[in-house]
């Protein structure tokens, strides 16, 4: 079954979510990312989602748990490009993705995880709230 | 074959020269369209109609197919020129006169049959009639929503205030239909600008509805979730007033008086400052944190 | 009136994927805006994923209706799974008996413009959605 790939980047772990992912596809993701964490004892997983043209709750949930996940084990948890319509599509939704930070980009996004690597302090919250 | 279809058939000719005659100057309208065209869509409707009218009187069914399609044609056209719904119904219904003059003069002798064919095929004038008026009124339907998406679109620009930082001013009063498009073009904005701070002024907008300040709320958390910060400057007094009366809890979100503070904060949240130029030149670098 | 009609399975995660996408195609073809085009194939993928995982399986009907001048995209869900006893509770956010976030229902309901739905214990369930141009 197709995996899909994720690359590392110093201690970050860089995934790229490109294609329509079906539940297994997601589920074998976020098995995937816990164990490249655990195993490079990565300090940081970004998330594009910049192709993502759509999240639902499943999706949402995933993402949630992959943050929750990163942080037990020390990680922390960043995603990136959001589509503006995602983003309305999700707060008519009412999901607030807890845990989560999130960037406009990629690179935006790295920059988040170096200065939490770097410092180890807690960044805002996508919701607003301090870690 | 009914008198009605036997007269299309036998007396199209004379049928076509009374109706254009006979169409009074304010149906004839020949400061929209000229003698010309009119004749060709006259001459063009009869023959279409008079075929279909041959095969049956159900103006919805397979024979009419040509009739509707030109009839389409006709309303569309003559919408674009200028005439109202009523004009381009007049067009099928100036048919009726010269149509009914000649039912009389072929069943002179019949007086019950001629009231059947004047019925029937007034009937089915009158919903070719109606068909047209129907397409007229969609047309400009048409255009009327399409003439309300440009003006939306011209009337929420998103201006960017510095690197990184976009701003919105709101003017005027906003319905449901007008905040979701501002949502979108701010949303798109910054993801196009690169920002990572936008400012909704709405010191323009004289009042403030539930409905409206949901709408914001969820632009907020929108970009938020995007990851840019948001906030809304520019509330007056009166609006704010309205806020707390109507139970509004704005609790995240950051608010300020003034697009200029709101400015500053923005600044701040880039790391950035604005010192003068001759302190600039002594220490020789922007300060940046 | 229906102006175009077709039934698709959902049986496998694959198939949910795929009545998005179907959702997506159909929705351009009606020009429907992007945000709005988001919003209902995100509610697809809702209640495409709940006729799996509730209803044990079930189809997708996606129509193309007319109402006066305005067309609309109609979709219905059907399944013959074990039903829904309480529809208000369900109908209720954060209710939820899958340990998500239980958004699926209530949430797809404020994605679209008309929303019903029909359940019995026992009897299977029946979700309809509208979105209109």
């Amino acid at each position: 079954m197709d995996r899909i790939p994720i690359l590392k980047v110093g201690d970050c772990l860089l995934v790229t979510i490109q294609v329509d992912m079906h539940d297994e596809l997601a589920m074998s993701l976020q098995e995937d990312l816990t164990s490249q964490i655990a195993k490079h004892a990565s300090r940081g997983v970004l998330i594009d989602i910049s192709s993502l043209e759509v999240v639902d709750s499943f999706i949402g949930r995933m993402l949630a748990n992959i943050a929750a996940m990163s942080r037990v084990l020390d990680a922390q948890t960043v995603l990136t490009g959001m589509q503006p319509a995602v983003a309305i599509t999700l707060v008519e939704l009412g999901m607030s993705l807890p845990g989560i930070k999130t960037a406009l980009n990629v690179e935006r996004g790295m920059e988040l995880l170096r200065e939490f690597t770097q410092q180890n302090v807690g960044l805002e919250d996508s919701d607003g709230s301090e870690d | 074959m009914s008198a009605f279809q036997q007269i299309l058939r036998s007396n199209e000719d004379s049928i076509l020269t009374s109706w254009l005659k006979g169409m009074s100057s304010s149906t004839r309208r020949s400061d929209l369209i000229d003698d010309a065209d009119l004749k060709q869509q006259v001459k063009e409707f009869l023959r279409l109609f008079t075929e279909a009218a041959q095969i049956s009187s159900d103006i919805q069914s397979a024979a009419y197919v040509s009739v509707r399609e030109f009839l389409k044609q006709i309303a569309k056209s003559r919408m674009d020129r200028g005439f109202s719904p009523a004009d381009t119904a007049m067009f099928i219904l100036s048919l009726k006169e010269p149509v009914f003059v000649a039912l009389k003069d072929t069943l002179k002798g019949n007086p019950s049959e001629l009231v059947t064919e004047i019925w029937s095929s007034g009937d089915l004038l009158d919903k070719l009639a109606m068909l047209t008026v129907d397409t007229a009124i969609g047309f400009r339907e048409q255009t009327i929503s399409r003439q309300q998406e440009e003006m939306l679109e011209l009337s929420t620009p998103v201006v960017k205030l510095w690197d990184g930082i976009v701003a919105l001013p709101l003017i005027g009063t906003l319905d449901s239909a007008r905040t979701q498009v501002v949502m979108e073009s701010l949303l798109t904005a910054i993801v196009e600008t690169n920002s990572q701070v936008a400012i909704i002024d709405i010191t323009g907008v004289p009042t403030v509805d539930t409905l409206v300040a949901q709408h914001l709320i969820k632009t907020i958390t929108a970009a938020r979730l995007m990851g840019a910060e948001c906030f809304l400057s520019g509330i007056r007094p009166a609006i704010a007033q309205t806020i707390v009366h109507l139970g509004i809890d704005l609790a995240d979100i950051q608010t300020k008086a003034k697009l200029s503070d709101a400015f500053s904060i923005a600044l701040r949240i880039l790391g950035k400052s604005v010192v003068s130029a001759r302190t600039a030149q002594a220490s020789s670098k922007i300060k940046e944190e | 009136m229906a102006l175009k009609t077709e039934t698709f399975p959902i049986a496998t995660s694959d198939d949910v994927v795929r009545v998005r996408q179907v959702t997506r195609i159909w929705s351009t073809e009606l020009k429907f805006s992007l945000v709005d085009q988001t919003k209902f194939v995100t509610a697809t993928s809702e209640l495409a994923r709940n006729t799996l995982e509730h209803g044990g399986g079930g189809t997708m009907t996606a129509e193309i209706i007319e109402n006066g001048t305005r067309r609309g995209l109609r979709l219905t869900f059907r399944d013959e799974g074990p039903g829904i006893s309480d529809i208000n509770l369900a109908l209720r956010d954060g209710y939820t008996t899958g340990g998500g976030m239980g958004l699926g229902l209530s949430g797809s309901k404020r994605l679209v413009n008309e929303f019903d739905i029909k359940s019995e214990p026992g009897r299977g369930t029946v979700v309809t959605i509208v979105r209109w141009k």
